[in-house]
């Protein structure tokens, strides 16, 4: 089965280029002003290739909560994303903290076989912060990365260990970083409005002080962090300075971090509920600005599906978290002017690296390369349905706005998974 | 006007408008059968998800004066106890034809969520830390009762408590402040919002400071569950600072005013008794509070015209 995508600019390592890209054999097998006829032809017109983004942040929700999304929904909405891996978040129930589970993950990924899905491991024993997971084992079974996730590792002794056994094994912890204590019964982040609304707030130094202990726990460990979903102006201080010593951190920020602030809220509407939470106009532009100078490394949804009768609890018993893999391109192109090129390095080439899978996902199309890819159009004007949708849940903050970009074709492992905007499985 | 959920929905004019429509309904309260017929055919639903006595009698005492059909639902004996959503219960009850709901609940915006799932009004009774409008209205309409003028420039109220956790206290101040009072809070740092600084007020840490100084003092109820979570370090430290003593009582002008939303806590935020405090004028928010519940629901239930209507009638 061949693939041939004609009419678009393709970014290639050596700028953007007029070419044809044909796909065989689940590799790029010719580049060109034109290239022969294939089983499927698909239109770029207008658009860009660009190599398949890479998700380092999504729930899959599978096992354990599959009324509001399963591997092969989620897969599906990250393919319509313009996504060929998704690192799948371990909060599962069984957490992915034993082999069993994680190949269970992987499995499933396969059977949907829509995107290739990257299970993350636990950093403790179902997520609880006293032990360490079989981070050896896990490893060997092929997991990259780890995390606890929504429960950052409270206990700095713990964590201690954790960056020290990790060392050696050549993977990365990935922390979501908050103090726990200053958080008790948080709905939003601490702010005036929060004052208002009388409900308990996020302190964005309930961030930032787990970022400066893992800062300093990485100076003495040397151990690889990474910094989930990056939200005040104040990290972003710090990673900043960290990466100038040298040290092998990255970090991660999501398209509505850079898109949403506080005040949305007031509505009380617990689609804007998330954690970390929505923070304030200095927050996003800090967190831009991270991201432009490479503070930043990459871009991660945290796709965080939620049926609706959870939504629909009150505002401080509502679960936090919002949809992301089918808007990421468009909300991110809506804020920030960037070019193909710095899309795919967010995106897509340094979530690859830092989620281990650079040998398959992330390199810009070259003849001989992998067939993971997506076709975009960055200027495509579209608004956000809850019904078209392909996730199961549709805790979606962008209902109703328009966005700029939007994914046109998906190729994973030389397939088209989606073609025009349709999902082919 | 469709809902009353805040101080600030409703607005300056709105709430000049409810304190002047709350004298007509006093009117009525005061003869000797104390009901009129303005709400017939109307339901009002008490929907209370956390306890309270005097609001919840208050409002159906209210509904019933005016002749609406009341229904309560009591959470501990209904369908919620079994697992029953917000929003199955709200679905439910419009349909057995509710024209408002009088909606209590310990998180704050459920009053805005509810909204969305029926046609009937909402009344808010107090939505966690958030708003308390009418327990506001009340303290309002008793302050212009006690000092005899209708608005409230040149007039220092001191609120003294748990700001941070009070729904009464961020209604009130919005309130008083709508009708020109100056408004000082008084409380240690950890019972006051960390954002403060952008409210109409000034922030005082010493009672002993200001209580000479004050015309409206309003005591806010300490909730002995502040201790258990380390906000203060023990309730009679708290007594001592933020309590009004009898030393303290003795300091306060003769002709200041006195107030408390209730219940109180004897002995912690009140060391006397109000009936030892001529400027008490706690009995008097409680039997205000059902002549602005009248004004409120008829406001929130009545047609275009009928409010005016009424006015003529009690006038006449």
């Amino acid at each position: 089965m061949s693939v041939a995508i004609r009419g678009a600019v393709v970014v290639t390592k050596r700028g953007e280029e007029r070419l044809d890209v044909k796909i065989a054999e689940g590799v790029i097998a010719e580049m060109g002003t034109s290239v022969g006829p294939a089983d499927i032809e698909l239109d770029g017109t207008k658009c860009h290739v660009l190599p398949g983004f890479v998700d380092l942040h999504a729930h899959l929700r599978e096992p354990g909560k599959e009324d509001s999304e399963t591997i092969e929904t989620g897969s599906r909405a990250g393919v319509l994303g313009g996504y060929t891996a998704l690192v799948a978040m371990p909060n599962t129930n069984p957490a992915q903290d034993s082999v069993p589970v994680i190949e269970f993950v992987r499995l499933q990924g396969q059977r949907a076989g829509l995107l290739e899905v990257v299970p993350s491991g636990c950093i403790t024993v179902g997520r609880a912060g006293t032990a360490l997971s079989p981070m050896a084992e896990l490893a060997r079974a092929g997991v990259q990365i780890f995390t606890d996730d929504g429960s950052g590792v409270q206990d700095p002794a713990l964590m201690r260990r954790a960056m020290e056994y990790s060392r050696e094994l050549g993977i990365t912890l990935a922390q979501h970083c908050e103090v726990s204590s200053l958080t008790v019964g948080a709905v939003m982040n601490e702010c005036s409005c929060s004052s208002d609304m009388g409900v308990p707030g996020w302190p964005a130094l309930a961030e930032e002080l787990m970022v400066h202990r893992d800062i300093e726990l990485a100076k003495i460990t040397g151990a690889r962090i990474h910094f989930l979903h990056l939200s005040t102006a104040g990290s972003v201080h710090l990673v900043r300075q960290a990466k100038a010593l040298g040290l092998p951190i990255t970090a991660e920020v999501t398209p509505h971090h850079l898109s949403l602030t506080e005040k949305l809220l007031r509505s009380f509407d617990s689609v804007y509920k998330v954690n970390p939470p929505l923070r304030s106009v200095a927050d996003i532009e800090a967190l831009k600005a991270g991201l432009l100078d490479g503070t930043i490394d990459a871009i991660a949804t945290d796709h965080a599906p939620h049926v609706r009768r959870d939504k629909e609890l009150p505002l401080d018993q509502a679960p936090p978290g919002m949809l992301g893999l089918e808007t990421a391109l468009g909300v991110v192109l809506s804020v920030l002017d960037l070019t193909p090129l710095q899309v795919a390095e967010m995106m897509s080439a340094r979530p690859a690296k830092i989620a281990g899978i650079a040998e398959r996902h992330g390199m810009l199309p070259e003849v001989g390369g992998p067939a993971n890819l997506c076709v975009v159009d960055m200027q495509k004007e579209w608004t956000v349905e809850p019904r078209s949708l392909a996730s199961k849940s549709t805790n979606t903050p962008y209902v109703g706005r328009a966005l700029r970009g939007k994914v046109r074709h998906t190729i994973f492992d030389g397939h088209v998974v989606v073609n025009d905007g349709k999902a082919m499985r | 006007m469709k809902h009353l959920r805040s101080i600030g929905e409703l607005g300056r004019d709105g709430l000049e408008q409810l304190l002047e429509s709350a004298t007509h309904m006093a009117e009525i309260n005061r003869r000797p059968i104390p009901k009129v017929p303005a709400l017939r055919g109307k339901t009002v639903v008490s929907l209370f998800y956390e306890d309270s006595t005097r609001t919840r009698l208050s409002f159906e005492t209210a509904a019933k004066r005016l002749s609406a059909e009341t229904m309560t639902f009591s959470v501990s004996t209904s369908s919620v106890s079994k697992g029953e959503s917000l929003r199955d219960t709200i679905e439910t009850i419009s349909q057995m034809g509710a024209h408002c709901f009088v909606v209590r609940h310990k998180s704050s915006g459920v009053p805005w969520q509810i909204a969305q799932w029926t046609n009937a009004s909402i009344i808010n009774a107090g939505d966690g830390a958030h708003q308390h409008p009418t327990q506001a209205i009340v303290d309002c309409f008793t302050v212009r009762q006690a000092i005899d003028q209708p608005f409230f420039n040149g007039v220092n109220v001191t609120i003294v408590g748990d700001i941070k956790h009070s729904r009464v206290a961020r209604s009130n101040i919005e309130a008083f402040t709508m009708l020109g009072a100056r408004v000082t809070v008084v409380a240690p740092p950890t019972l006051l919002p960390s954002q403060i600084g952008h409210w109409p007020v000034t922030v005082v840490h010493s009672f002993d400071e200001v209580i000479a100084s004050t015309d409206v003092l309003y005591m806010l109820r300490l909730q002995s569950e502040r201790m258990d979570q380390g906000l203060i370090p023990s309730l009679s430290e708290y007594g001592s600072q933020f309590g009004l003593t009898m030393e303290r009582a003795q300091r306060l002008q003769s002709s200041a005013v006195v107030m408390h939303p209730g219940p109180m806590n004897r002995g912690v935020e009140m060391h006397v008794d109000p009936s030892d405090l001529p400027q008490s004028r706690i009995h008097q928010q409680v039997e205000n509070g059902i002549s602005v519940r009248m004004a409120v629901l008829f406001d929130v239930l009545a047609r275009d015209g009928e409010l005016q209507q009424l006015h003529e009638e009690v006038s006449a």
